[in-house]
């Protein structure tokens, strides 16, 4: 009997293992999917710079179709926001019956919007712009390194986002319920990424901005790379917003812009712990982080070289040749000031001397104006216009270029710890770095901080220490890539600043988050979440069939139609570069093999089975489509700007034109009548691509 | 031949390699042999880990791929701790099932496994 039992010890220990092998797998494929997707953003910027520096419009239209792509996001004059914030004048019918605002917030304002949310209701277009305008005006106050006291407050709770594939009720709910109100002893610190995740970015931003106001002094949000009107784009809050607000949806998008660079840049606890979205370089420094004006950098992602300059006369970043200009002209300050519109008419063609003198003029009023601000008043900076943006104190001080200013916010919302020593640049992200340990134990010494806590990557168990225990990631949105991938947690920081986690997994079946010990996880939702995983993965080989075919063919030298298993995982490895580990997973990927050969040729058909393709759309054109419809997406949103959803025939082709150029693709003319011809055109000329997109199940957001 | 099961114990030791620096947890190198399809018990798995660490003295809770490689490649070659067939397992539980009723209670079972 004895041995019986250990033979079934065995046994199982064999099963258990082999559950955590895939479990670990499974997590490896959604990792390197997502930073594939977010490399994407790279070759986005290769696109654009390709446009910039090599691409010579053939004619005017395609250089003013180029251009628009361009004009920078606009920065907006106090005046023209009061106009777009106008909610005063919009009325609320009396059959509407969802919540209506009253301003001071009351918690109970909260709660009746979370009812509405969880009933599916939308909170009014005016009560949206409303609570925007009122946080807003609460953000503007606000320092851009939040200091939060545990002598005032007792108790810090800092959280990641936590909302993921669930309910927002459910989380927001079970968070606070599990964890009380925030109160004067028990402050919140939400450390960004509240959008882009999910179809309920909308609610989660007006919950929070709602908690926000109604607990100004204990809840503290902190800006995440997602709270970024580029990245909105891509990942689908601009989407959402549009969708739910087809009448008000311009000017609560822009809104959302304006609020969100108006969100702190981090928060200190005790002058001991910084909490920051991303992580650090070697070149944070927390002083000019201070100063910086953070509502300028509306997008960290913007194209920051233009040769062209801009129809109207605002200049979000300087050329690298006309910086020396400038500096020639022995002002630093020059890039940091905006333009006022009447000061100047900017050049419209890139005449390089024009533009620098001009520029140099401009920028002399500038100071000038401040030169005289200063003279006059001593405080208020309040009332100074948001156009004359150098703070009275920042003109006796040693100026930092645009460039200086953006990679310090960057590098704050983008970068990841890495094991090794040293700082480099973050090329999958395509921006921020990687920090080694060195770089930590730096940063704190100089700044005499304890340790730091980030957020912006997914972690299995929720959180994760690095560094010696320096830095702490903590991601609270459990099943972030499918139910079941992982838990999240949060971490509480008492007076003596020694991190409490608490760890959860949301259950689909409870309507609370269970708080769980660390258990067994169950076969099912292993498989859901490999299935899922695995979908994934299948059509990123889709995708790449026409470089695995050539990669197969370079180990079938008879020209067999067949290769062996190893090989197989060698040419999959070198096409897809996602670093897994093919020989564990390909008994998923591959069904039926003969004697350790694979004919590859009848895999890859298999593989284009399952996704539904379009017979008379040439092959390699799917392939192009599929591999790089998240920047097709991007793309055609920046150039919807009113956001409509449609974009003009002529649009879509110059778009398709430029494309293919850049990418050195093949691309007849009928190839892309053939795409044309297999969208329905609704109106007169103008392409939905949200149907563009759909028909080709393009609409999947990254994880 | 080697080389392919070399490959595949890299593959799996790097599952598990969350630094990224060719080290795993000792206590997950029980979870990498079984990946791979062997049966040991606790016993062989700490036999293993003592050839393994033969080698080089403190490695303080790490295994060092360069250690594990060499050592993993044989087991596997010799198809060491090879799994049992599926008859022998329920012999096994047979053997347990005193009462012939074609099943065993959670309870007995817990017992069992714990007596060792």
């Amino acid at each position: 009997a004895f041995k019986a039992a250990v033979l079934i010890q065995q046994w199982y220990r064999r099963y258990v293992a082999r559950l955590e092998m895939r479990r670990r797998c499974t997590w490896r494929i959604f990792q390197s999917i997502e930073y594939a997707c977010e490399q994407d953003q790279i070759k986005l910027h290769n696109f654009f710079s390709y446009l910039m520096d090599q691409f010579t419009p053939s004619s005017s239209k395609e250089r003013d179709f180029i251009s628009r792509m361009f004009i920078s996001g606009e920065s907006y004059k106090e005046a023209e926001l009061e106009k777009c914030c106008d909610y005063e004048s919009i009325e609320v019918p009396d059959s509407y019956t969802g919540p209506r605002l009253s301003f001071p917030l009351l918690p109970d304002h909260a709660t009746a919007l979370l009812e509405a949310f969880q009933q599916k209701q939308q909170l009014h277009a005016r009560y949206v712009l409303n609570l925007l305008h009122e946080t807003r005006k609460h953000l503007k106050q606000l320092p851009n390194i939040s200091h939060v006291s545990t002598c005032y407050s007792e108790e810090v709770t800092v959280c990641g986002a936590p909302w993921g594939n669930l309910s927002l009720l459910t989380s927001t709910c079970s968070l606070l319920l599990q964890n009380g109100l925030p109160s004067p002893s028990k402050s919140y610190v939400f450390n960004g990424d509240f959008v882009d995740r999910g179809k309920q970015s909308l609610e989660i931003l007006i919950i929070l901005f709602a908690f926000l106001l109604i607990y100004p002094k204990e809840v503290h949000l902190n800006r995440g790379n997602h709270e970024d009107h580029i990245v909105n784009l891509r990942y689908g809050f601009t989407k959402e917003v549009m969708q739910k607000y087809k009448v008000h949806g311009k000017k609560i998008l822009r809104m959302f812009q304006n609020v969100f660079c108006w969100l702190p840049l981090a928060t200190l606890i005790d002058q001991k712990v910084l909490i920051i979205h991303g992580g650090i370089s070697d070149t944070t420094d927390l002083n000019m982080l201070e100063k910086i004006q953070r509502d300028k950098f509306i997008s960290v992602l913007r194209m920051k070289k233009k040769k062209e300059s801009s129809r109207k006369p605002e200049i979000q970043a300087i050329n690298g040749e006309s910086k020396s200009d400038t500096e020639a002209a022995g002002n630093e300050a020059a890039p940091r000031l905006s333009l006022q519109p009447q000061s100047a008419q900017a050049p419209s063609t890139a005449n390089r001397l024009e533009f620098s003198r001009w520029l140099r003029q401009t920028v002399q009023d500038q100071i000038d104006t401040c030169r005289r601000l200063v003279d006059i008043s001593e405080s208020e900076p309040e009332e100074l216009t948001y156009s004359s943006m150098v703070s009275l104190k920042d003109v006796d001080e040693p100026c930092w270029t645009y460039q200086e200013e953006w990679k310090q916010i960057l590098d704050i919302l983008w970068s990841d710890p890495m094991p090794q020593e040293g700082c480099r640049e973050n090329k999958v992200r395509g921006g921020g770095c990687y920090f080694g340990p060195d770089v930590t134990e730096k940063f704190l010494e100089k700044y005499s901080l304890q340790f730091l806590i980030r957020s912006h990557e997914c972690k299995q168990e929720g959180y994760e220490f690095c560094h010696n225990r320096k830095v702490l990631t903590i991601f609270s949105a459990s099943n972030y890539y499918e139910i079941g991938s992982n838990r999240g947690a949060y971490v509480k920081l008492g007076p003596d600043l020694i991190p409490h986690f608490v760890q959860y997994q949301a259950n689909k079946t409870a309507h609370m988050l269970t708080m769980t010990q660390r258990q067994g996880i169950p076969v099912a939702r292993i498989s859901r979440v490999e299935e899922s995983a695995f979908r994934a993965l299948r059509e990123k080989l889709f995708a790449h069939t026409s470089a695995l075919i050539s990669a197969f063919k370079a180990y079938d030298g008879d020209n067999t139609g067949r290769i062996t298993l190893s090989n197989w995982a060698t040419a999959v490895e070198s096409v897809l570069r996602l670093g897994l580990p093919w020989r564990m997973l390909r008994p998923q990927l591959v069904r039926s093999t003969e004697d350790g050969m694979l004919e590859y040729k009848s895999w890859l058909d298999d593989l284009a089975m399952e996704q539904r393709s379009r017979e008379h759309i040439q092959s390699s054109l799917l392939e192009v489509i599929y591999r790089n419809r998240s920047n097709l997406e991007t793309i055609f949103r920046i150039i919807d700007r009113d956001h409509s959803g449609l974009i003009s025939f002529e649009e879509f082709q110059q778009t398709w034109k430029l494309f293919s150029s850049h990418m050195n693709i093949e691309l007849t003319d009928d190839g892309i009548d053939d795409l044309v011809r297999s969208i329905d055109f609704n109106k007169d000329g103008n392409i939905d691509f949200n149907e563009f997109l759909e028909a080709f199940r393009l609409v999947k957001q990254c994880p | 031949i080697v080389a392919e099961i070399e490959k595949k114990i890299t593959e799996a030791f790097e599952v598990f390699d969350r630094e990224s620096n060719k080290t795993v947890d000792v206590r997950e190198i029980g979870c990498i042999i079984r990946s791979l399809g062997c049966f040991p018990n606790e016993a062989e798995v700490q036999e293993l880990l003592a050839q393994v660490n033969m080698e080089v003295e403190e490695q303080g809770g790490f295994i060092h791929l360069e250690q594990f490689l060499p050592v993993m490649t044989k087991v596997l070659l010799e198809r060491r701790f090879w799994p049992i067939p599926e008859d022998v397992i329920l012999h096994a539980f047979e053997a347990l099932d005193e009462n012939k009723c074609g099943y065993i209670t959670k309870e007995d079972l817990v017992k069992h496994l714990t007596e060792e």
